[in-house]
């Protein structure tokens, strides 16, 4: 779909949150009314547009609870896409009153009573709330070869274990934490003016096998997979990916250290 | 009609069918994966705890090995285990967990000298040795005798998955997804692939493979409450259970976790309690230590999540406008702990229930967790009644769980499964021609769309929706942790009326397309088929054995139920499945049936066991110097593995002689 005639309803239908609206009481039930951003470009002639839904909110109500009780009694059409509902995961990344988020585990009482939800932008759509991150994420892995890349192909796996210092292992872990959402891309200026950017989850997992002593690539390796404008380069530091990423990656370091490598790189 | 071949076909993107799949490809064979979903969403992602493998590296681990797990998952299944499967996999676990350290999971490591851990509620301090310093760290978990749990903080199925996807997409095995499976394609004897639905398009093809793997995970969508992710509706078991041929094992066998939050239902580790953490009651008390004095809140879950039914009962839990529940207590494991080795947990309080685990108690009740259950296999992962048909993971039935499964043997299982079903998947590709019999491979797509035209098009007014939510209520609620024979009857007869009114359920949105409702409508009709193979298997076991508990029959009884239930659907016409048994042989058993060493101490003795029970002692004098020699006296396995798996396993305390012993993978 048109990135731009998205973004275009996005920006008018964006709303204010009324002032008081998550002060309400865990007993007084409000009615909330949510507006999702409709498209099936499965459908002939279909044609992207706001549809409202409203309902009584519930205690303990996310979106993911909001969503399905749309669908089971309002409108059995409207696609999304949940799997774990616990924020793990990483399917149910959308725009939340237009910031990228995970609709899972973002409680209803925390939002005003309009609420406006739309599909991640940049991905592919698959229908109304649901895109393809799967295709990019797979994409994105195949060019970056996101692996370890052994130094040895045949492991003893008799053997005991090789050691690794319990921070590194740590340090290695806390990059390891990303659900590859796409809220980082979905959120990126570089991303919307370059298709191929591999965004700040591209950049973060070559930091990650950069830390790791257990692939044998180079920096020299690296800066054939990212040392250009659609690698770290791109990069405008605008730091969105950072303020959205719901995993609290420390994106804007990662990045930054992987610039400072590339560029070491690009001068040998 | 689109057919897409490829040589081994494998039914869901988790880390069983991943690792598979990469076993089969690395053999040579092409290997093709479906999934509902990004295969790195799949439900593998959701363990948190840990994966247990005997390293025996921590302090507290010391003197473990694959004799002392062996136990404890026989123990921990309540004798209904296959002893043979389980010495498989406790024997392929170090092996997996290594594997997987070389593939790049960041496993949390051992610090050697003194840290503090809480034990018992109180705090501890251990030193851990010098020469484990660098590696791979475990933790303390249910129903286990020595630290075993391998883990990475509290995203450990995350890592796993994240590792194990990334070799998959390296090996370049191509992964549809938003791919579902209708039906298995097979001519009563052998299997021959799948009719698949595209999600996104509603277009159907076929899948035609040399052999198809069922690797689809749990069926806790079944339950009303559960820790389940959304997919996890058990339409893999289904689809082995709609060819009439292919047996479905123990179906009855359903774990509840203890500590489900409230009332979301989300898992929070069993790591919680096995660092240290306290379930107290409405009065703040510590109530475990009263029922279970052994291993207090590190029971097998099976005993923790009755004992906290059980109090609950009792009126001692708190009351909240979501009904009772008891409380989780890991403040005194203090922030620091928290924030590294938890955090997972420490997210979810804040998101989930605004709370600070670090300062407030968590909110729990046992919840629907893990299906014991699933398609019957052989040791090598073979369904024994309908051959190419092969199952893996959490959907199999091969069977390492028996009644009640231990935890951190589930991502365990799941790459060890892979490993080792990988093999004989590929053996099997290395052995077998395929004739394609296209005739066949056209009626199977047909009927299928047939299917589908009946539900969007045909005259059906059953809602998919009421009927799957009555079915989910049902289930939790008559054949939830505490059974009866007369609840399991009501169960049973409803889920009759329901799956009588599911073939006539009528789709109103008529899309052929992505309809979120037309899934729902094919899957429940499933679905209630398979809540009856567990409702059913439930009233006909009169017995109480692992998970499966009677009040009417409240103990084991060896000498009739020592047998594994296998269920087949006859007919399409049939309202219920149809039930043969299996039985476990006492004389064969390497662990004898006996006392947990928790739960309930009376049981029906089988009239082998005591035979047995004085071989097995004669056995263990005889070779009590040499725990290689006497296990293999006892209960032979290793022939049973695939060749490039065997071998022992070096540890600190059993190290290899300089030159490496064998093996590589």
């Amino acid at each position: 779909m048109d990135t731009k005639t998205h973004q275009a309803v996005i920006d008018t239908s964006r709303l204010a949150r009324p002032a008081g609206a998550a002060a309400n009481g865990d007993n007084a039930h409000r009615r909330i009314r949510i507006s999702v951003l409709r498209f099936n470009p499965q459908k002939p002639g279909d044609v992207p547009r706001m549809q409202a839904y409203e309902l009584e909110e519930a205690d303990g109500m996310t979106l993911f609870i909001a969503l399905n009780e749309i669908r089971d009694k309002q409108d059995p059409s409207l696609q999304f896409d949940f799997v774990c509902r616990a924020g793990i995961c990483g399917s149910c990344a959308m725009l939340i009153d237009g910031r990228p988020g995970l609709a899972c585990r973002t409680l209803t009482k925390n939002l005003g009573a309009e609420i406006t939800l739309a599909p991640l932008p940049y991905f592919e759509l698959i229908g109304d709330l649901s895109v393809n991150t799967g295709k990019w994420m797979r994409a994105m892995s195949e060019r970056l070869q996101t692996w370890v890349h052994a130094k040895q192909r045949e492991i003893d796996l008799t053997r005991i274990e090789e050691r690794m210092d319990p921070d590194l292992a740590e340090k290695i872990y806390e990059l390891d934490r990303c659900i590859e959402c796409g809220c980082c891309v979905a959120a990126c200026g570089t991303a919307r003016m370059r298709e191929d950017f591999v965004g700040a989850i591209g950049l973060n997992k070559i930091a990650r096998f950069r830390l790791d002593p257990r692939d044998a690539r180079t920096d020299a390796d690296y800066y054939e997979l990212v040392g250009d404008d659609d690698g770290v380069f791109g990069c405008m530091s605008l730091l969105a990916c950072h303020d959205v990423c719901p995993k609290n990656l420390p994106l804007a370091t990662q990045i930054a250290f992987v610039r400072r490598a590339m560029v070491r790189q690009g001068f040998e | 009609m689109k057919v897409n071949y490829t040589d081994v076909l494998v039914i869901g993107g988790g880390l069983a069918g991943l690792r598979l799949a990469v076993a089969a490809k690395r053999r040579g064979h092409d290997a093709l994966v479906l999934s509902l979903v990004p295969p790195k969403r799949s439900h593998s992602k959701a363990a948190q705890g840990g994966m247990q493998a005997s390293l025996g590296n921590v302090i507290k681990g010391q003197g473990d090995n694959e004799d002392v797990h062996f136990e404890d998952t026989v123990r921990g299944s309540d004798w209904g285990a296959d002893q043979e499967v389980v010495r498989m996999f406790v024997n392929t676990a170090p092996k997996a967990v290594r594997e997987l350290a070389a593939w790049g999971v960041p496993w949390s490591r051992i610090r050697k000298g003194d840290r503090t851990v809480i034990i018992n509620g109180q705090k501890v301090t251990i030193t851990e040795r010098d020469e484990a310093h660098g590696l791979l760290a475990q933790r303390d978990f249910g129903g286990t005798k020595k630290w075993r749990t391998c883990y990475v903080s509290d995203g450990t199925g995350h890592a796993m998955l994240q590792a194990v996807g990334d070799q998959a997409i390296g090996n370049g095995i191509p992964v549809h997804e938003r791919a579902e499976a209708l039906a298995l394609i097979h001519d009563g004897s052998r299997c021959y692939g799948a009719v698949v639905r595209d999600l996104i398009t509603g277009e159907l093809s076929a899948y035609v493979a040399k052999a198809t793997a069922i690797a689809t995970g749990g069926a806790g969508r079944l339950y009303r409450v559960t820790t389940n992710a959304v997919i996890c509706e058990g339409i893999g078991h289904a689809l082995a259970l709609e060819t009439g041929v292919a047996a479905l094992g123990n179906m009855e066998a359903v774990q509840f976790h203890p500590t489900a939050i409230v009332p979301a239902g989300i898992l929070v580790t069993e790591g919680c309690r096995g660092d240290g953490g306290l379930l107290k009651d409405a009065d703040g008390h510590r109530f475990m230590p009263d029922y279970e004095p052994e291993k207090k809140e590190l029971a097998s879950r099976d005993v923790v999540s009755r004992r906290m039914e059980e109090h609950i009962a009792k009126g001692k839990g708190v009351k909240s406008r979501f009904g009772d529940h008891l409380w989780l207590d890991i403040t005194l494991l203090g922030e620091h702990h928290i924030k590294h080795n938890l955090r997972e947990v420490y997210d979810i309080c804040h998101y989930f229930l605004g709370i600070d685990p670090v300062r407030d108690m968590i909110p729990v009740r046992p919840a629907q967790h893990y299906t014991m259950g699933g398609v019957r296999t052989k040791p090598t992962g073979e369904s024994p009644t309908l051959k190419g048909l092969f199952a893996a993971g959490e959907a199999a039935c091969w069977d390492m769980h028996g009644f009640n499964r231990l935890g951190g043997n589930s991502v365990a299982e799941t790459v060890v499964a892979g490993m080792i079903v990988g093999e004989f998947i590929s053996d099997f590709c290395d052995r077998e021609d395929l004739a394609i019999p296209l005739g066949l491979v056209r009626d199977a797509v047909e009927r299928e769309q047939a299917k589908l035209d009946a539900l969007l098009s045909g005259k059906g007014s059953e809602s998919a929706s009421v009927l799957k939510a009555e079915m989910q209520s049902l289930m939790t609620e008559k054949v939830g942790i505490f059974r009866t024979g007369e609840n399991l009857q009501q169960a049973v007869d409803t889920l009759q009326q329901l799956l009588v009114r599911s073939r006539s359920i009528g789709v109103p949105y008529k899309a052929s397309g992505a309809n979120p409702e037309l899934v729902t409508a094919y899957r429940t009709q499933k679905m209630i088929k398979l809540a009856l193979t567990i409702a059913y298997g439930a009233l006909a076991r009169t017995e109480s054995r692992g998970a499966h508990f009677r009040h009417d029959y409240p103990r084991r009884n060896d000498a009739e139920w020592l047998k594994r239930t296998l269920a087949t659907w006859k007919s399409e016409t049939d309202t219920l499945p149809t039930l043969a048994y299996e039985p476990l042989d006492v004389k064969k058993m390497e662990l004898p049936p006996g006392w947990r060493g928790y739960g309930a101490k009376d049981y029906i003795d089988h009239p082998d066991t005591a035979a047995r029970l004085a071989e097995v002692e004669a056995i263990k004098t005889k070779y009590a110097d040499d725990r290689f020699a006497r296990q293999a006296a006892l209960l032979p396995f290793e022939h049973l593995l695939p060749e490039r798996l065997r071998g022992r396993n070096e540890r600190i305390d059993e190290p290899f002689a300089a030159a490496p012993a064998q093996k590589v993978a």
